[in-house]
Parts: structure tokens; sequence; C-alpha cells
């Protein structure tokens, strides 16, 4: 008897013991910061904003969104890496090509590409050659004729320096043996205006764009491996024989170092969430990505295979 | 169709929104280091669960009072709350400190509202043509803008012109810190990564303004405003600002077309469109000495044009989809959402939503009144009875929280105290803020508006000729060269006056 007690307070002590292990320490138990490195009201906000209720729902805690806009994303980037505790309840939103470029270029950028614990890539917003309605170019045939016979005479916009934008052009000038004059803009919402007012002759922009100004702006050519359902008529670079595949990639990282569940667990909420939201974005000229884990870093390989010639030049110039 | 629309906007809901939005607003606004696109940003997620005209309302109102609250500030206790009320601390300030604190706020919000109705008749009747407009700034257009603004350093340096210019080089410098919007190289940072971002205006803003304020009031040991005697029958009665309000009808119109103008400039808003309308003000005024001493005409002004801005900028965005002030960029976002695409289609096929929406903001400029009235009054007993001992640690740590939310950024709390404390130094040495802020503001679209323009004229035999290419640069050339030759034109009438009075005063001898 005496013993049966005994096992009895020793199961009991056991199972008190072991409680708490599993059940308190489950992921997540408090609210997740969710940082956006922009200003509210652009693509990376406007994706969050619709992540988050279903984030929530997933995750079974609160998804608090604050932005930290400035220098193309560094100033939250660079903080990020310098002090997030990596126990999954800081998470930031991250761009490509911006955390290939920014790190190679700036000599002070603050952070490194590898510094993140890659979640997930989204979602993928290709280049787009855009000019506006009442230009004389139809085609992106038109366009390179008309830069091979006047270098430099034609300004191409784009949002940022040594942007996906920028790069794109950089790339596009090297394929087509033309001469471009690359004319930056603080983000895409001014080259819109710019494009309708013909105060630059093309825009090296987001898909998008092409989308949303239908009525007063016209697409020659995207820069993704498949047309973008948004705009079935455009034609691909590739179609058209300029191997130029490139854009934004967006997604969301965790500080090196954290655990590999929590990142599964992200990584599942996040992928739920694309896949309910996919109908929304698709409309709206996104291409929905499902890159999480291995398949995630190799994306950031490629793209840095890809831009690899450009960024060197780049940097050879700047020495 | 605007009748039914009208109708469909007087359903409680939607009445209960626009007063519950600008009331948010106003308290926002009011609060330095709070701005009307912070208040955007943190309502949007409640609007998703919202029908989208519910939605807008609510934003919109919102936008409306944020831009108002400002102005409490401004009065108050001499600190812009939003970066569009910076002219209303000009003249309302001092009225304060004459004791004329609720005549001020009334003035305000008579202009406020007034500036709001205009601009969403502006947007309601006039959006195609000004929109096309808008287009017309291109790089060069917006070079010779920031010159023009620049020009009003002239004016807005109180004493000595060379101290304002002084100011006004100074804040183009330090807003060269940061990855430069053309070029991308980082400037001036040190090898502190954080100022890659550059010093967010905001920022700027709040230091340069609110602390050496507050530094004042604790050196004296006073409050400004605990010192004045109130006339107790100057309570600041409403009909009476409306009477004064109405009987500048010239001052009126011009500051709602110059805040109408500038909104639709995409990227400049109200922080613009109030300085502007201030030294328009000024520069037609009978009396242009006695400005800056609390005069009506100069908070009407300014009070009215950043209230026009707030409709008046939604004209490129909702015909073309570009935010004409950063605030918009948001309400973009809400309307792509519920995929609403700006253009035509938004006047015809969603046309009760889009109507509905612009009169919103007009209920909304009007529920300012009463809203502003007993809220204006509320803060203003406050702040007059609060002791000085309790007011400057309040505002101070109210300084620091809004400085930490601009981007939850432990550095732009330091950067703001020490530029507050380089901008007390600096009033002491007859520096004042504004034109530091002002070139602030400035430097960047200048020094944008000059690298686009060049690099578009690389095809140029000489490429900076570009900026002197289109008729609207040429306006903008003539209007600048005017602005910066006024003082001088004025002292060399006044001096011919003089001659021409004295000879008499010889013959009479």
């Amino acid at each position: 008897m005496k013993k049966f007690t005994r096992l009895l307070w020793g199961i009991v002590l056991a199972v008190a013991f072991a409680m708490p292990g599993p059940v308190f320490a489950e992921y997540p138990e408090k609210p997740i910061t969710y940082i956006i490195p922009f200003n509210p009201g652009g693509e990376s906000d406007v994706t969050a904003r619709l992540q988050e209720p279903h984030l929530e729902k997933f995750l079974g805690v609160p998804v608090n969104i604050t932005h930290k806009p400035g220098g193309g994303g560094a100033v939250a980037w660079s903080e990020f890496q310098r002090t997030a505790k990596p126990d999954g309840y800081t998470i930031i939103g991250c761009n490509i090509p911006h955390i290939i470029g920014q790190p190679l270029i700036r000599k002070e950028a603050g952070y490194t590409t590898d510094g993140f614990k890659i979640i997930m890539w989204f979602h993928f917003t290709p280049n787009a050659l855009v000019v506006s309605k009442d230009s004389p170019f139809k085609t992106l045939d038109d366009f390179i004729q008309y830069a091979k016979a006047h270098p430099a005479a034609v300004t191409v916009g784009g949002s940022g320096t040594y942007s996906a934008n920028h790069l794109e052009a950089l790339r596009l000038e090297k394929a087509a043996g033309i001469d471009l004059t690359y004319v930056p803009h603080t983000g895409t919402g001014p080259i819109i205006p710019a494009l309708m007012g013909g105060h630059i002759s093309a825009a090296m922009t987001y898909s998008m764009v092409g989308v949303n100004y239908k009525d007063r702006l016209r697409t020659l050519a995207v820069a993704s491996d498949e047309r973008v359902p948004a705009l079935p008529d455009v034609p691909t670079f590739k179609e058209l024989g300029y191997d130029i595949v490139g854009g934004a990639f967006r997604g969301v990282a965790a500080p090196l170092g954290t655990p590999q569940p929590i990142v599964d667990k992200l990584a599942h909420a996040f992928t739920e969430t694309n896949k309910i939201i996919a109908n929304k974005q698709v409309g709206l000229g996104f291409v929905m990505t499902y890159a999480t884990g291995d398949e995630a870093l190799k994306l950031v390989e490629r793209m840095r295979a890809a831009y690899g010639d450009v960024l060197n030049e780049i940097r050879q110039k700047q020495k | 169709m605007l009748w039914e629309t009208m109708l469909m906007l007087f359903d409680p809901v939607i009445l209960l929104s626009i007063v519950a939005g600008v009331s948010a607003g106003l308290f926002v606004g009011a609060i330095p280091g709070l701005t009307a696109t912070m208040a955007l940003a943190v309502l949007l997620p409640f609007t998703f669960t919202l029908p989208p005209l519910h939605g807008l309302v609510a934003l919109g109102a919102v936008y409306m009072g944020a831009i108002y609250g400002g102005s409490f500030a401004a009065i108050l206790v001499n600190t812009p709350g939003t970066p569009s009320s910076i002219a209303t601390a000009f003249e309302g300030y001092p009225m304060a400190k004459q004791g004329r604190a609720l005549e001020a706020i009334s003035l305000a919000t008579v202009a406020s509202a007034v500036g709001g109705i205009a601009g969403a008749l502006f947007l309601l009747f006039l959006s195609p043509p000004l929109a096309e407009l808008s287009l017309r700034f291109g790089p060069p257009e917006y070079f010779w803008v920031a010159v023009l603004g620049l020009t009003l350093i002239a004016s807005l340096s109180e004493g000595s012109t060379a101290k304002g210019l002084l100011g006004g080089a100074l804040g183009m410098v330090i807003g060269t810190i940061g990855v430069a919007p053309i070029g991308g190289e980082t400037r001036f940072t040190f090898g502190i990564t954080v100022l890659q971002g550059g010093v967010p205006m905001i920022v700027a803003l709040i230091g340069l303004f609110v602390l050496p304020e507050l530094y004042g009031i604790a050196a004296k040991a006073k409050s400004a405003l605990s010192a004045v005697e109130v006339d107790p029958k100057a309570k600041g009665s409403f009909w009476q600002a409306v009477k004064t309000v109405f009987s500048m009808p010239g001052n009126l119109i011009r500051s709602c077309i110059i805040g109408e103008i500038v909104a639709i400039i995409p990227g400049a808003g109200g922080n613009i469109a109030n300085l502007v309308a201030y030294n328009e003000a000024k520069r037609a005024s009978k009396h242009p000495e006695k400005f800056g001493t609390g005069l009506p005409e100069g908070l009407v002004a300014t009070e009215s044009s950043n209230n026009v801005t707030v409709a008046g900028s939604m004209v490129p965005l909702l015909t073309l989809g570009i935010p004409g002030a950063p605030p918009d960029a948001v309400i973009l976002g809400v309307m792509m959402l519920h995929g609403l695409r700006p253009g035509i289609e938004l006047f015809t096929v969603s046309g009760h939503l889009t109507y509905g929406f612009i009169l919103s903001m007009a209920l909304a400029a009007i529920a300012m009144v009463p809203v502003g009235l007993l809220g204006g009054r509320l803060i203003y007993k406050v702040i007059f009875k609060t002791p000085y001992y309790f007011l400057v640690p309040t505002i101070a740590l109210a300084t620091i929280l809004g400085t930490y939310g601009v981007r939850n950024s432990h550095t732009d709390v330091v950067l703001m105290l020490v530029l507050g404390t380089l901008g007390h130094v600096l009033k002491q040495l007859g520096v004042a803020p504004a034109p530091i802020v002002l070139g602030l503001i400035l430097g960047n679209i200048a020094e944008m508006g000059y690298v686009q323009t060049i690099l578009g004229g690389q095809a140029y035999q000489y490429p900076f000729l570009k900026l002197f290419e289109s008729s609207l640069s040429r306006i903008l050339i003539a209007m600048t060269v005017l602005s910066a030759a006024w003082p001088y034109l004025l002292a060399l009438k006044q001096r011919i006056q003089a001659r021409k009075a004295s000879p008499k005063e010889d013959r009479h001898e």
C-alpha cells in the first residue's frame, strides 16, 4: 500500500512537473511584432495588413505591425540584426534585391544578406517596362530601336538607385546593347505622375503599376518567367529574346539563431495566410510564391547570381 | 446623384464615424509628434472590417481633424502639432500671450472649417483640370517650387535676414544626412547606420520647435500664458470669429487657392501650403510689419490653407491614383484593398462611394466647429491652469513618446534632444527654428528636382538648360525673383514715398 501511495505520488509529481514543459513553452505565448521597414501605404505595408488577421488566427496571438522606414529599408534591417532576440517574437519584412544589393554597394549598410533567418518569400512583383498611353513606343522593339539611334536620350525612371528597378534597367542596357539614362525616384509612387506627365520616356517599375493604371499607361514587357495573370496581353522579356527575369521578392525573416520549430510554425502560418490572400493579390498584379526553408535560401542564391554581374560592375566603378 | 449621395450620408453610423473621426484626429494632431499620417496608419486595420464607404469616411474625418488639431499646440504652446501649422504659431501664440487664446482658437476653427469645405468643393467640381495641372509639375518645376519656397526665409526670419539664411542653410545641411535620394550614396552618417534614413522631418520639427520653448519656460520659471490677464469679456465668441474670418474675403480666397495649388503638387501638402499662405497674406497686407504680433489675418491664412489640402490633395489621388500628400498614400492603400482603382471609373461606376467620401469630408469640416470649440476650450483650460512645473515635464514626455512613435526608434529620441538643444542655443543667437525646418523640407525637394532635371537633359549639350524649358518653370522663376526682391522693393517704395513727402514739408517751411 505504502509502495502504491509512493508510486501515486510519484506519478502526480511527474505529471505536475512534466505538464508545464510542453504546455507552457508552446510558442507563441505572447504578441508577435512584425516590423515593416518601409512607409505605411506601400506594397509591403498593404500586404502585411492583409496578412495580419489571418496570421493571428493561425498563430493564436496578436501580430503587431510597426513601421521603421528609412534608408531603403536599411535602418530597420541593421537594427534588427543588431538587437532582435531570436525567440520568434520579432520578425521583419525582407526584400530581394534590397538585402542583396545594399550590403554589397554601401560601405556601411549595417547588416549582411546572410544575417537573416528567412521564414518565407511570399510574393514576387516582376519588373515591367511601362510607358504612357500616348508614347510613340508601342512595343519593346520600338523602344529599343529608338534607344539605339539616340544614345542617352531615352530617360527611364525607376524607384531608387541600385534597386530592383535600377538593376533591371542596367541589365536591359547590357542585353540590348543600348545606352539609357536612368532617373531614380524616391519610390514607385512618384513614377506614376512622371510617366503620365511625360517627364520620363519610360519607367522600369513593378508590374502592379501597369495593372493599376492601365487606362493611362502601357506595359511593353514584364521581367517574369511566365506572363503575369493580371496582364495577359503583355509579353515577357524572355519571349522577346532578352533573358531578363527580376523584380522584388517580398518575404519575412526572423533573427539568425531562431529555433527551427518556431521558424517552421511561422512558415506554416504565413503559407496558409498566403493561400487565403492570394486571390486579392493576384488581381493587383502580384505573383504569389511559397518559398520556405532551403527553397528560400536557394532563391537568395539564384538572385545573387542573376544580379552578380551588374553589381560587380557598380562596385568596380565605385572604387 | 449628388442629392442621393447626400441623403445616404445622413446615416447615424456615418455621422457618428465623422464626429468620432474628427475628435480622434483632433487629439492626435494636437500632440506634437503625432502626425496625420500616423493616425491614419494606426486606424487602417479597423477599417478593414467596415464597408468601404464607412472606412473611407472615418479616415477622411481623422485626416481633417488632425490637420486642424495641430493649431491648438501652435496657439497654446508655440509648437506646431503637425507640420501643417508651423506658421499658425507665428500669430496664434502672440495672441495667446495677450490673453486672446480663445479668440485665436475660434478663429482657427472657423478658418479651418472654411478651408475644409473649400477643399471638398475643389475636389467635387474642379478635379479633372486640376489633375492635369498637377501632371505638369516635373523635376524642373519641383526645383523651382523649392527655390520659391526658400525665398520665404526672407520674410520668415524676424530681424536679421542673414541669420534666417544661416538657419535655412543649416536645415538644408541636416537634410543631406542619410542615403542620397538620387544616387544612393550614404552621406554624413559618420558610420552610424541608423542615420542612413536621415533626420526625419517630424523629429527635427519636434526638437526645434518644442524643446526651445520648454527650455524657455523652465528658464523663466513661469509659463508665458499663466502671467497674462484675461479679459473676461473677450471669451472668443464663435459669432465674433465668424465675422472676423469673413471680413477678409480676399485673404480667405487667396489662401484657399494657394492651399489647393500646393495640394495638387504630389509630395507637397499642408506643411508647405501654410507657410506660403502666411507669406502671401503678409505680402498683401497693408501693415506687414505687424505680422508676428498676433494678427488674425495670418492665422486665418494658415489655418484655411492647410485644411484645403486635406480634400484638395485627393484630386490627383482620386483621378490619377497619385497621392498628393503623405497621408493620402494610406488612403490609396485602403482603396486598393477594397479593389477601388483610381480613375474615371471611381466617379462613374462607384460614384456613390466617391461622392459620398468627398461630401463626408465637407461634413467633417463642419463637424470641426462644435468638436473644436468644445475640445479647444477644454485643452485651453488644462494648459492654462496647469502650473509650469507640471506642464513642462508633461509636454516633454509627450514629445519623447511622439518622437519614439515616429518609427519606434530610440535614436530618433536622441536626435530630437540634440536638435532641440541646438535649436535652443541658436534661438538665443537669433536664429529662429522656422527657416531651419523650411531648409530641411525644401532642400531635399530642390536636390531631387535638380538632379533629375540634369539627368533628364543628358542628351542636351548643356543639361541645365532643361531647367528653363517649360513655361511653368518660367512662371515659377518670375515668382521666385519677385518674392526674393519684394522686401527690397517695399523698402524702395517707402523711400520714394518719404522723399516725395519731404519736399512738400520743405515748401511749407
